[in-house]
C-alpha cells in the first residue's frame, strides 16, 4: 500500500518513494536467498553523503514501519555524531520510535560494531558497508572479482593471509576480516573489528548489509554459518585486552582506548555504550 | 572531544546554526539573490545543472547559494533533490541540428556551411583583471546579429561523414536508454551508459583524464570537428496525445571530436569520433568528455588499452564527484574501533619483535 505520510515535508514515508522501496526489498529478498552474495541494486542518492551510511539508510528505509523501534550506533555508541544524525533523519522522515537499548530495538543500524548484547530472533541488524567486495584490495576490478566469486576461487585471499603469517608470524588483519558464508560466498563483514566476527555465526537475528556508493546489498539469514578464514595451524583469534572497562569492569567487551591527559595516560572503556550502561546499572542496583 | 559520550545532538544543532550563519556572511552586506546567481554566475549554474543531472536554473542557483558557492556541494544538493522526483517518461532525443546557435566553431575547416560564429567566449580575452568591475560592472548591451531560428545548422560531422571519411554515428535503436540513476552500473558498459556517466562526471576529473590522453597516455590524435552552444527544443510524447509536443527549450553545449584512426585489415582508414554534451555553456566539460569518450572506445576499435583514460572500469567508477567527495570525506567520521584493533595488533607485534631482539642480545 502506498503510504503518503507527509512528515518531514514533501517527502514520502521513510524518504524513499514506494517503488524504490520495493526495488530494494526485492534485492534484499534475493540477498537472503543467496547468503553472502552481493546483489546489485539501483541505489539512490540520499540526502546524506556517500560513505556516511547511505547503503544502510536505504536498507533501513525499505524495511522500517511505524511499529518498529530503531537503534543506530556508530563505533558501538548511540551518541556518536553520525549515529545521532541518522537517528534524527529517521525520527524525522519515518516518525519511528528510537531507542538506545539493544534488547528493545527491532531494527539496529550499525557502523563498525556488532552489539555485545546477544541479538534475538525477529531483530534485524543493518550494516553500513563502505566496500562490499572482500577481494577489492587484492583485485580492484569488479569484472574479475565477479568471476572469482562465481568460481568460488578464493585462493588469493588465503595467500594474502599466509603472507601476513610469513611476515608477522600471525594473521595481522584486524578489521573487515573476511568470512565465508554458508560454505559458499566470501563476504566482507564491513569494517567491524574481528572481535565481532564470531557474533555473525549462526546469529538468531537477520543481518542485512547495504553499500550505497557501490550499490550492493547482501545478507546473512538467521542461524547461517559464518566462518572467519584461517589455517589449521593458525586458527582465527580475536583481540584481547589485559585491562578491563574503567566504567563497568567488563573483561568480555571490546574496549576503546582514551587518552586522558597530556602525559598520554590511557583509560579503557566499553565501545558498546548501551552494554556498559546496563552493566553499570546492574552493579549499582 | 568531537564525539562526546553524551551531547552529540546539541553539538550538531549548534553546528548547523553556525553554518547557516556563516553562509549569510556579514549582515551589512546585501544578500545575494537567486536571480543574481543565475544571471551573473551563470556558468556555475550551468555546471551544477550538468553534473547534478537536472535542468533547472532556479534550483541550481538555490543550491549554489545554500552551498556557499561550493559547486561540488551544490551538485550534491541538486542530485539529492532530483532523486525524489517522479518520472513522467523520456523526452524524444534532442536534435542539435535544430539549435539556435549562439556560438559554433570548427577547427577542422576554415569555413563551414552556416559559418564560424564566435559568440561569447573567454578564448580571446587577455586574462587581465578588469579593475573597472571592482567599482561598477554596468555596461551597455552588446550588438548582436539577427538570428535565423528557422534555419537548420548542419553538423560539420554530418558533412564529413557523407564522404565516408568519418564513421557514422551509432544507429538509433529506438530502445529506451538505460537510466544510470535508476539501475546499477554493470561492466562492460554500453556507450550510452558511459556517456551518461561522463555527463554527470566531475569536470576536473574528466579534464585531467582528457589532458593525459594528449600527453601520450592513450593518445587518439583529436581535432575539434565542431563545438556549438545554443538553445534546442525539447519534445515529449504524452501518452494521451500520441504525438510530440515541444515542452521546453534548453541551452546545451555539444562537442563532436574527430580522431585519427589508422584502419585495420578489414576497415579502411577513417576518422572516428568522440562525443560530449553538457547543459548550458560548458565547453571545457564537453571537450574533455568527448576526448574521454573516444579514449574509452579503445577496445571497440581494437586499440591497445594501456592508459587510465582508456580503462572503462577505472574511469566510470571514479568519475562521480558526489561519490568521491563523500567517500574521501567519510574519513572524518570516527574510526576508533578499527584503529583500536590495529593498536592492539601493532603493540603485540612490537612486543614480539622486542622480545626476539632482547633474546638475541643475551
Amino acid at each position: 500500500m502506498p503510504d503518503s505520510h507527509q512528515e518531514g515535508g514533501a517527502y514520502n514515508y521513510a524518504y524513499l518513494d514506494e517503488q524504490t522501496k520495493r526495488m530494494i526489498r526485492r534485492a534484499i529478498l534475493k540477498a537472503v536467498a543467496v547468503p553472502g552474495y552481493q546483489v546489485p541494486f539501483g541505489g539512490r542518492e540520499m540526502p546524506l553523503p556517500y560513505g556516511w551510511g547511505t547503503g544502510g539508510i536505504q536498507v533501513t528505509a525499505a524495511i522500517i514501519g511505524r511499529d518498529d523501534t530503531l537503534k543506530v550506533i556508530d563505533q558501538g555508541a548511540d551518541d556518536t555524531t553520525n549515529a545521532v544524525s541518522i537517528r534524527r533523519f529517521f525520527a524525522r522522515v519515518a516518525d519511528v520510535a528510537t531507542t538506545t537499548r539493544t534488547d528493545e530495538a527491532t531494527v539496529i543500524q550499525t557502523r563498525h560494531r556488532v552489539p555485545e548484547t546477544p541479538l534475538k530472533e525477529g531483530q534485524v541488524l543493518v550494516f553500513q558497508v563502505p566496500i562490499p567486495e572482500p577481494l577489492r584490495m587484492l583485485e580492484p576490478r569488479e569484472t574479475e572479482t565477479r568471476t572469482l566469486h562465481a568460481l568460488s576461487e578464493y585462493g588469493v585471499m588465503q595467500v594474502s593471509l599466509y603472507e601476513s603469517i610469513a611476515r608477522h608470524g600471525r594473521i595481522a588483519k584486524t578489521y573487515n576480516y573476511p568470512v565465508l558464508v554458508n560454505g559458499r560466498y566470501m563476504m566482507s563483514p564491513s569494517p567491524i573489528p574481528k572481535f565481532d566476527n564470531p557474533k555473525l555465526d549462526r546469529n538468531p537475528a537477520l543481518q542485512l548489509y547495504g553499500a550505497g556508493r557501490e550499490k550492493r546489498i547482501y545478507a546473512v539469514p538467521p542461524y547461517t554459518p559464518v566462518k572467519s578464514l584461517d589455517f589449521d595451524d593458525h586458527p582465527f583469534e580475536i583481540e584481547r585486552w589485559t585491562e578491563c572497562c574503567a566504567l563497568c569492569g567488563s573483561r568480555e567487551s571490546f574496549l576503546d582506548e582514551m587518552i586522558v591527559d597530556d602525559a598520554g595516560k590511557r583509560l579503557f572503556v566499553c565501545s558498546d555504550t548501551d552494554y556498559c550502561r546496563e552493566r553499570q546499572e546492574k552493579s549499582g542496583a | 572531544m568531537y564525539v562526546a559520550v553524551k551531547g552529540g545532538e546539541t553539538a550538531i544543532e549548534h553546528s548547523l546554526e553556525l553554518l547557516a550563519d556563516r553562509r549569510r556572511g556579514a549582515r551589512d552586506i546585501p544578500e545575494v539573490s537567486l536571480q543574481q546567481i543565475d544571471e551573473q554566475l551563470s556558468l556555475a549554474v550551468d555546471r551544477v545543472m550538468t553534473e547534478g543531472s537536472c535542468y533547472d536554473r532556479e534550483l541550481a542557483a538555490l543550491a549554489i547559494k545554500q552551498a556557499r558557492g561550493d559547486l561540488v556541494e551544490a551538485i550534491f544538493l541538486l542530485r539529492a533533490y532530483r532523486t525524489t522526483l517522479p518520472r513522467f517518461g523520456d523526452t524524444l532525443p534532442i536534435d542539435t541540428s535544430r539549435m539556435v546557435a549562439e556560438r559554433r566553431i570548427s577547427s577542422t575547416f576554415k569555413d563551414v556551411p552556416g559559418g564560424q560564429v564566435l559568440g561569447p567566449t573567454f578564448d580571446y580575452t587577455h586574462r587581465l583583471l578588469d579593475f573597472a568591475l571592482m567599482a561598477n560592472g554596468e555596461r551597455p548591451a552588446a550588438p548582436t546579429a539577427p538570428v535565423d531560428a528557422a534555419r537548420d545548422l548542419p553538423r560539420v560531422g554530418d558533412i564529413l561523414e557523407r564522404g565516408g571519411m568519418l564513421e557514422p554515428p551509432p544507429e538509433e535503436t529506438g530502445a529506451p536508454a538505460q537510466d544510470i540513476t535508476r539501475t546499477p552500473l554493470t561492466l562492460p558498459a554500453a556507450r550510452p551508459v558511459r556517456l551518461q556517466n561522463l555527463a554527470r562526471g566531475d569536470e576536473g576529473f574528466l579534464l585531467a583524464l582528457a589532458y593525459s590522453t594528449q600527453r601520450g597516455y592513450g593518445n587518439n590524435h583529436p581535432f575539434v570537428g565542431e563545438i556549438r552552444f545554443g538553445a534546442v527544443p525539447v519534445s515529449f510524447v504524452p501518452e494521451e496525445l500520441g504525438f510530440a509536443i515541444e515542452i521546453a527549450e534548453i541551452d546545451v553545449t555539444e562537442c563532436d571530436m574527430v580522431n585519427q584512426f589508422a584502419g585495420s585489415h578489414d576497415v579502411p582508414p577513417q576518422f572516428t569520433r568522440g562525443y560530449g554534451l553538457a547543459f548550458g555553456h560548458a565547453e571545457r566539460k564537453a571537450m574533455a568528455m568527448a576526448l574521454v569518450d573516444r579514449a574509452l572506445r579503445a577496445q571497440e576499435l581494437s586499440e591497445n588499452a594501456t592508459s587510465p583514460a582508456q580503462d572503462e572500469e577505472f574511469v566510470l567508477a571514479h568519475s562521480d564527484s558526489v561519490e568521491a567527495s563523500g567517500f574521501v570525506q567519510h574519513l572524518k567520521l570516527p574510526h576508533y574501533v578499527d584503529f583500536q584493533s590495529e593498536l592492539v595488533v601493532v603493540r603485540m607485534l612490537r612486543a614480539e619483535v622486542e622480545a626476539r631482539l632482547q633474546q638475541a642480545a643475551e
